[in-house]
């Protein structure tokens, strides 16, 4: 299988504690694959751990995106290659207009590419088209990033985001959490309009509901530290029934 | 008459500061200057301040000699004034000015000073007085170089109804202190003291205040941010003195700073000494290094280290660029944080 993001035997730790243990899992080109699995499995973990989030550590175990080590590269190098995390908590940043880093991050991947930088009106056309598509309030871009604002508009400025950057590959840490059901509806027809062959994605998720939006390829149990099963779409719904009960087990 | 004016007058270095002395602790001249430099000659100024663009009458003080002017006064139109105090040679200058806005003026005073040439010792006196419903605002900008010793004082006396407010922007030097002393009666008088200093490598910066409320309702506000780096020392020492009888007076202070190396240093002290009753006084001073999540996540969005990082510091510095109500100068304020923390090239 030619793989767009390839992950072997991962073993990860975060101040010493051992939480991926053996993570194996291939991502093709085009495809969307689902991460579900128990408070605690190490999903988040596993997001951090491929953008190169400081305190975690790689202890053993490869991953490439096009073939091409990851754990080599910094992780603004790391974004210049095409990989974004949607994150499960976004920070705030105070003093920085949306905007501005939004512009800042763009026209830094565009150089680390040897690009051009983006002129400033090209960058405000694309800004309100983007915006205007996510149902995002333009003046909202020109408040300091995610400060003061509320758990979903946070997740849409994520996603807000991903669109500007355009992203090959894209990881969604719980995105659906704290939106409401519009925003749920609107967030997903954002992310659906990125799916393209030479794109993949990992979408991580407690609830199904979002993959009846964002119809997944494959869905992956992670559990303690592992992938502990994966299938097709109906597992989701079997896991929706079930639980984790029968993979706890596994993983012990 | 400051300590090293004394010692530039007389020759005696024992009239310098010490580290003995409380209020210099944290700005020890007399450890530091082992002989002072001659006083150099006139000298003729053939550039432009960093606040030319701004236009308004320039108050040129090249090597100290202030140049065909007794004092600077505002006007009824809010004038602009370039104070320039220019060391454009090695030596030893001890420099008074005199800036007077009567009732009713306004004067917007951009001053600058300017190191042009290493082993300047430079000790600037300004005696800034504020009438009865007059307005100034004062943004200085210390443009020192690394070998440069510069001590300012300013004495500002207001009278009710007077209004301050004052920016002062550094990039430090070998050492600096830029004070202070504000004789506030409050009765409708306000005050704002600002300030940013950004120092790297072996720089010094030290900014003083005093605020002195003898009045009733007084109004005070300080914003100090500071970015050290490198073996960098930043001092901050700020006291509001509310005496008795001065009731309802509301001051608040705030200092805070952002240590971006191991060898980098901030001493900070803030001090309220409040003898009256009903006021508003409160003091916040943090002192911390850059918040790592917020970097990662710039960097996850493909900002490199000093991308991320200049973007950070700026951010945390633009609440006092901000305050500063001068339009241009807020402009040329902003440029130089930009510059200073690495953005701007
Ligand atoms: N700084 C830390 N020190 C110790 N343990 C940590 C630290 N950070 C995370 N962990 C632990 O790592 C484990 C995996 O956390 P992670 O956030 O990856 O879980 P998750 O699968 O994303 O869970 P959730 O579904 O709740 O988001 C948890 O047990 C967590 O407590
Ligand atoms: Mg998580």
């Amino acid at each position: 299988m030619n793989s767009m993001l390839s992950i072997t035997n991962l073993h990860a730790t975060v101040a010493d504690k051992p939480i991926l243990q053996g993570l194996t899992l291939d991502v093709p080109a085009g495809e969307v694959h689902a991460i579900m699995g128990p408070n605690g499995a190490g999903k988040s973990t596993l997001g951090y751990v491929l953008t190169g989030r400081p305190g975690y550590e790689v202890t053993g175990g490869t991953a490439t995106l096009d073939g091409e080590d990851l754990f080599a590269l910094d992780p603004n190098e790391r974004a210049a290659k095409g990989m974004f995390l949607s994150f499960q908590y976004p920070l705030e940043i105070p003093g920085v207009p949306a905007l501005t880093f939004i512009r800042t991050a763009l026209n830094a991947q565009r150089k680390a590419r040897g690009e051009d930088e983006i002129s400033a009106p090209a960058f405000l056309k694309l800004a309100r088209e983007t915006a205007a598509s996510l149902k995002i309030d333009f003046d909202m871009l020109k408040r300091a990033l995610n400060v003061g604002f509320s758990g979903g508009e946070k997740k849409r400025m994520e996603i807000f985001q991903m669109a500007m950057l355009s992203p090959r590959f894209l990881i969604l840490d719980e995105t659906d959490s704290g939106l409401d059901i519009d925003a749920l509806r609107i967030v997903s027809e954002g992310v659906n309009a990125m799916r393209s062959p030479d794109r993949a994605m990992l979408v991580i998720t407690h609830y199904q509901r979002l993959l009846d939006y964002i119809k997944p390829d494959r869905v992956h149990v992670l559990s303690a530290g592992r992938i502990v099963a994966s299938g097709g779409p109906e597992l989701a719904l079997e896991l929706e029934r079930e639980g984790y009960d029968k993979y706890a087990q596994v993983a012990a | 008459m400051s300590s090293l004016a004394k010692a530039i007058a007389t020759g005696d270095l024992t009239q310098l500061p010490s580290r003995r002395d409380e209020d210099w602790r944290w700005t020890d001249l007399r450890g530091l200057l082992r002989t002072l430099p001659p006083k150099p000659d006139h000298a003729e100024v053939t550039t432009e301040g960093p606040f030319a663009a701004l236009g308004g009458d320039v108050f040129l003080v090249p090597n100290g000699f202030v140049e065909g002017f007794t004092h600077i006064e505002g006007g009824p139109d809010n004038p602009v004034a370039q104070l320039r105090f220019v060391a454009a040679e090695a030596g030893s200058i001890a420099t008074t000015v005199l800036v007077a806005v009567r009732s009713g003026q306004t004067l917007t005073l951009l001053e600058s000073y300017e190191a042009q040439a290493d082993g300047a010792v430079s000790d600037i006196a300004l005696d800034i007085q504020v009438a009865e419903g007059g307005r100034l605002e004062r943004i200085v900008l210390a443009a020192d170089r690394a070998e440069s010793v510069t001590v300012s004082t300013a004495a500002v006396t207001l009278a009710p109804g007077a209004s301050y407010a004052q920016t002062i922007l550094t990039s430090g030097a070998r050492r600096q202190r830029i004070e202070t002393r504000v004789s506030h009666p409050g009765q409708g008088a306000s005050v704002r003291l600002d300030g940013a200093y950004l120092l790297h490598e072996q720089r010094h910066a030290d900014t003083t205040s005093v605020v002195t409320h003898s009045g009733l309702g007084g109004v005070t506000s300080q914003l100090t941010k500071g970015v050290v780096e490198g073996q960098a020392r930043g001092v901050f020492q700020g006291r509001i003195v509310v005496e008795r009888g001065a009731d309802q007076t509301d001051a608040r202070m705030g200092h805070h700073a952002l240590i971006l190396s191991d060898k980098a240093e901030i001493d900070a002290k803030p001090e309220l000494l409040i003898f009256a009753d009903d006021v508003q006084c409160a003091h916040g001073n943090t002192v911390g290094a850059l918040d790592e999540n917020a970097l990662f996540y710039a960097r996850q969005r493909g900002m490199p280290f000093e991308v991320a990082r200049a973007m950070l510091t700026q951010a945390f510095v633009g609440e006092v660029v901000d305050r500063i109500e001068h339009e241009g100068a807020r402009e040329i304020a902003a440029a130089w944080v930009a510059e200073q923390l690495g953005r701007g090239q």
